[in-house]
């Protein structure tokens, strides 16, 4: 009869992902940003692969001499550590490690952040109390002692560094998720769905989440941001992952070899890296922003 | 009626530019007002009735763009006037304005007879005493009690508010006052009684009035003489008594099946089939083709002109001359549901 | 036995004061008494209608009897049982059996569900059959609704018209099959041109269906054409309740009259009376005993501030008045 007319589930599925590359690129700027991080991305995945050298392995230049504190140059392209390390492939391997964290605690304090939002803005009353207080609590956090104390108690170890960025950061969007939760609440096809019979969970995560959405993919946007500057802000002083290299704790190497003044290159690549990823991420969630907020949308 | 028209408005239209492309929002309306009547424009959402008002006003947003014939106002052309003379002289001072829920307009932090002083104070030279004495005599020409002049909007309830609005419009004595969906949205017995108001405030001020609701019981009760607007043209425009008595339109003649009345309880509810059209792109033929029983070839390609055929009677219909027979079939319905 | 029925039913509401008024002024909480002590039966294929203006409890009655809030006191039984006593499988039956259509058809449609998502939301929410024989059903009251499924299922409410939207709604709420269809306002949306449409559409879905229809609006001239019988309410209070027809040519309450003439007439050569009525409508809070409409009514005398007549639903068709000077009072 008309079986034609109703897509599948997976149909559907390609159709959101599509839905997306379109807001994306519909926006400049959000274009820009996409390719950015997917060229990050890349990098980041490919990374053993990509690495010319070995991160801590002291590298000879060509002429056989030892190469400490070289400039960029078409053998070492990011230039070189004071200890001869080859700064470009500590810079691809920091991708990774700065991805990974970036992407993790984005992740999970949204996700934290969404349920907490959803959850307490929905139900009200005492549970929405108890979690805003909550929340509260958290925002009187200040971050960077927070980590220190968290890093210095437990070691540094990659866990704790995700663990420490997402009880910080989910709070935002845990705060704005509930305040649009209660406005969609009181809607009238949310009423008409409660009449329809559908249960408190089935209401939430069926009918309110959907409508959430673009906010919360701003938000995740904004989490991924903050979390790698966080990371990197952590990893500068020295309270990052002790095992693996990211693009602050390059900077963390920089400043305890007292050669910042000299060797601008070594803080040149991973600052830009930073900032151009963040930025980014910013400009990908000005995307998002306008399908959350349609008055931005041009006229 | 046998006097020179107050307002007379000649293939007016106004245009919106969209990202979507242009909506040919009003389209060749031409119409008059005479002094001391109430014209009523009747038609659905999206049909250009506030458009209309808003252009002839200059109140239209910065995307949309306004051109017509010719806009006199007691024979003098407002057309091309320039901006700064039209905002002195003849808008509010002339042509006043209630706009569709002006209960909302009203500024919530300030008192509401402050707000009425001010307008009069922007366009007269009255101290603030004199136009505190013409805010009292309003209230009561409105059936506010004058205490309220120094409380606040949500110290109103909807119909106070609304007489508010109607106070400000008076305020300067315009010749014309324009009323836009003034009841929409007000309880019955509300309603009822800023109609009836309505009626007194004309039989003191020899004023004009434009009624625009999509109400056709409102405007039935109104008007001297009613527009019917759709999809940016005027249909049919006629006397009430003409228009509910002999009506020509197709589209009057759907209207009057599809509004239940509560004195014709047995009445059978016919209602027209299709939706209002979307004015996007370019135009061709009657509006209202796509949705009328009676409708040809020719219907689609050109714009049916206005016929006068009766004085203040005039059609925009290609079956114009079919109209008492049009009558008899439009009354079943079968003609509009087969 | 009635399929619904109402007893006594009340609703109230706390004006929410601030914490210091409260505790340190000693403000006593003031309440909306947004229903008060309403009576009410509705028989199988019974189309009754609410009238009223704005305040005056039918919306808040319709969330009462979906089940949507509860009431304060009273009773309201489903084919004899309290509906406030239902267990969580019982409620989901009730769901099943009661239904409701809403006012605005701009907001009633999920903005990310298509249409079939919203009309199949309800059988799947209440898990009432296998999923293939929810989406035959979905394309059966698509089609009966005027909408075909293949031109309409995948499209989301933006893409729809109001009379549209409204008819997925109506979908919607009709595909559980429902014994009773509460309507809120589903009309005063709409453009008058599909209003016809969707209220022709109404009466044969329940004539075919066999459902009964509660009907609520505060347009007399709407529920003149389909409601066999009527009540009229004023400020949470039921004033007056019979056959239409009845209650509209012979109104028997000082405020049914007044609502009547007050209600305008699509023709130019009718007249009618002016409204009897003093003031301005209040809000419900902390009203008086007695009838509500005593300080705006003409006729009122003592005995109207004191006690208020309840209607008496157990006498089936009969045209009732809670006037208790109707018999005095001639209209």
């Amino acid at each position: 009869m008309s079986d034609l007319a109703h897509k599948t589930w997976y149909q559907i599925f390609f159709r959101n992902i599509s839905e997306h590359y379109q807001i994306i690129h519909g926006n400049l700027l959000g274009r820009i940003g996409f390719w950015v991080i997917a060229f990050f991305l890349f990098v980041a995945i490919l990374a053993p692969w990509l690495a010319p050298h070995e991160p801590w392995e002291m590298q000879y230049d060509s002429e056989g001499n030892f190469a400490s504190l070289q400039m960029p140059s078409w053998e070492f392209p990011a230039g070189t550590t004071h200890l001869g390390y080859d700064l470009l492939s500590q810079l691809i391997l920091a991708t990774r490690t700065t991805l990974i964290i970036g992407a993790v605690s984005g992740f999970i304090s949204i996700l934290i952040g969404a349920n907490i939002g959803l959850i307490s803005g929905y139900y009200g009353g005492k549970l929405d109390e108890v979690l805003m207080r909550f929340t509260d609590i958290l925002y009187g956090m200040p971050f960077l002692p927070f980590v220190i104390v968290l890093i210095a108690l437990f070691g540094r170890k990659l866990e704790f560094v995700i663990l420490a960025i997402v009880l910080i950061i989910w709070r935002t969007s845990a705060r704005v998720i509930r305040a649009q939760t209660i406005a969609i609440k009181q809607r009238q096809f949310i009423v008409a769905a409660r009449a329809r019979g559908c249960s408190d969970l089935r209401i939430i995560y069926r009918h309110i989440l959907p409508n959430v959405l673009p906010l919360l993919l701003l938000y995740a946007s904004f989490n991924i941001a903050w979390s790698i500057i966080t990371e990197a802000s952590a990893s500068f002083l020295g309270f990052g992952d002790g095992e693996t290299i990211s693009w602050g704790g390059m900077l963390y190497e920089l400043w305890l070899s007292g050669k910042t003044r000299v060797a601008w290159w070594w803080f040149a690549s991973p600052s830009l890296c930073i900032v151009l990823l963040v930025t980014s991420l910013v400009f990908v969630s000005r995307a998002y922003e306008e399908v959350a907020n349609p008055r931005l949308r041009k006229r | 009626m046998n006097s020179k028209p107050l307002l007379e408005v000649e293939k007016l239209n106004v245009r919106y530019q969209t990202l979507d492309g242009e909506i040919h929002a009003v389209a060749d309306v031409s119409f008059k007002v005479f002094p001391n009547e109430v014209f009523g424009i009747a038609g659905e959402s999206g049909c250009g009735k506030s458009t209309l008002i808003k252009g002839i006003m200059r109140l239209l947003p910065e995307n949309a763009k306004m051109d017509a014939r010719s806009i006199k106002y007691k024979d003098q052309e407002i057309d091309c006037m320039r901006e700064n003379i039209f905002r002195e002289e003849v808008l509010w001072t002339q042509i006043s304005l209630v706009p569709q829920s002006a209960m909302n307009s009203l500024n919530p932090v300030y008192k509401v007879g402050e707000q009425i002083v001010e307008a009069i104070q922007t366009h007269t030279s009255q101290g603030k005493k004199e136009a505190r004495e013409r805010v009292e005599e309003l209230f009561d020409v409105v059936g506010l009690q004058s205490e309220f002049m120094d409380s606040f909007p949500h110290e109103f309830s909807g119909g106070m508010r609304q007489r508010a609005m109607i106070a400000m419009a008076l305020a300067l004595d315009p010749g014309l006052i324009v009323m836009d969906e003034p009841t929409t949205g007000l309880d019955v017995l509300v309603q009822e009684r800023i109609l009836r108001r309505i009626r007194e405030i004309r039989k003191q001020i020899k004023s004009s009035i434009i009624l625009i609701t999509h109400d056709i019981a409102v405007i039935a009760e109104m008007s001297d003489r009613i527009a019917v607007m759709y999809g940016g043209r005027i249909m049919e425009q006629a006397k009430s008594l003409d228009l509910f008595e002999s009506p020509c339109h197709p589209y009057t003649l759907g209207l009057k099946n599809a509004f239940p009345s509560i004195k014709h309880l047995d009445q059978e509810l016919i209602s027209i089939p299709g939706s209002p059209p979307s004015l996007l792109g370019l135009q061709a033929g009657c509006p209202f083709e796509a949705r009328c029983p009676f409708s040809s070839d020719r219907c689609k390609k050109d714009v049916p002109e206005v016929v006068v055929k009766e004085k203040f009677h005039e059609v925009s219909c290609f079956r114009h001359t079919d109209a008492p027979e049009l009558r008899e079939h439009a009354t079943k319905l079968s003609t509009w549901h087969y | 036995m009635a399929l619904l029925e109402l007893k006594n039913v009340s609703r109230h509401f706390e004006v929410k004061s601030g914490l210091i008024d409260r505790l340190i002024y000693g403000k006593p909480i003031r309440m909306i008494k947004a229903v008060e002590n309403v009576n009410l039966i509705v028989n199988e294929n019974d189309v009754i209608g609410i009238a009223g203006e704005s305040g005056c409890g039918k919306s808040t009655t319709c969330m009462m009897i979906s089940g949507l809030l509860k009431p304060s006191s009273g009773e309201i039984l489903y084919q004899g049982k309290r509906i406030d006593q239902f267990d969580s499988d019982e409620n989901r039956w009730y769901h099943s059996q009661v239904q409701m259509i809403f006012q605005d058809p701009y907001e009633t449609l999920n903005p990310r569900f298509r249409v079939i998502d919203t009309v199949a939301e309800g059988p799947r929410a209440l898990k009432l059959w296998p999923e293939n024989e929810i989406v035959s059903r979905v394309d059966d009251i698509l089609n009966a609704v005027g909408l075909s499924p293949l031109k309409y299922a995948e499209r989301y409410p933006h893409e729809l018209s109001g009379g549209e939207r409204q008819r997925v709604g109506i979908a919607s709420a009709l595909v559980m099959e429902p014994k009773m269809l509460i309507a809120d306002e589903p009309l005063s949306m709409l453009d008058v041109s599909i209003r016809a449409g969707i209220l022709v559409l109404l009466k044969k879905l329940a004539l075919e269906r066999h459902f009964s229809c509660v009907y609520v609006s505060h347009d007399l001239s709407i529920l003149g054409h389909i409601a066999d019988r009527l009540m009229i309410m004023y400020l949470g209070q039921a004033v007056e309740v019979g056959p239409t027809r009845d209650v509209i040519q012979n109104p028997k309450h000082p405020y049914t009259r007044a609502l009547i003439s007050a209600v305008p007439v699509p023709d130019p050569r009718s007249r009618r009376a002016v409204p009897n009525i003093i003031g301005d409508i209040s809000r419900p809070i902390d009203p008086p005993p007695g009838c509500r409409f005593t300080l705006r009514c003409p006729y009122s005398d003592e005995t109207c501030s004191q006690t208020f007549l309840k209607l008496d639903m157990n006498q089936g068709d009969k045209h009732l008045t809670a006037c208790h000077r109707q018999d005095a009072l001639d209209f």
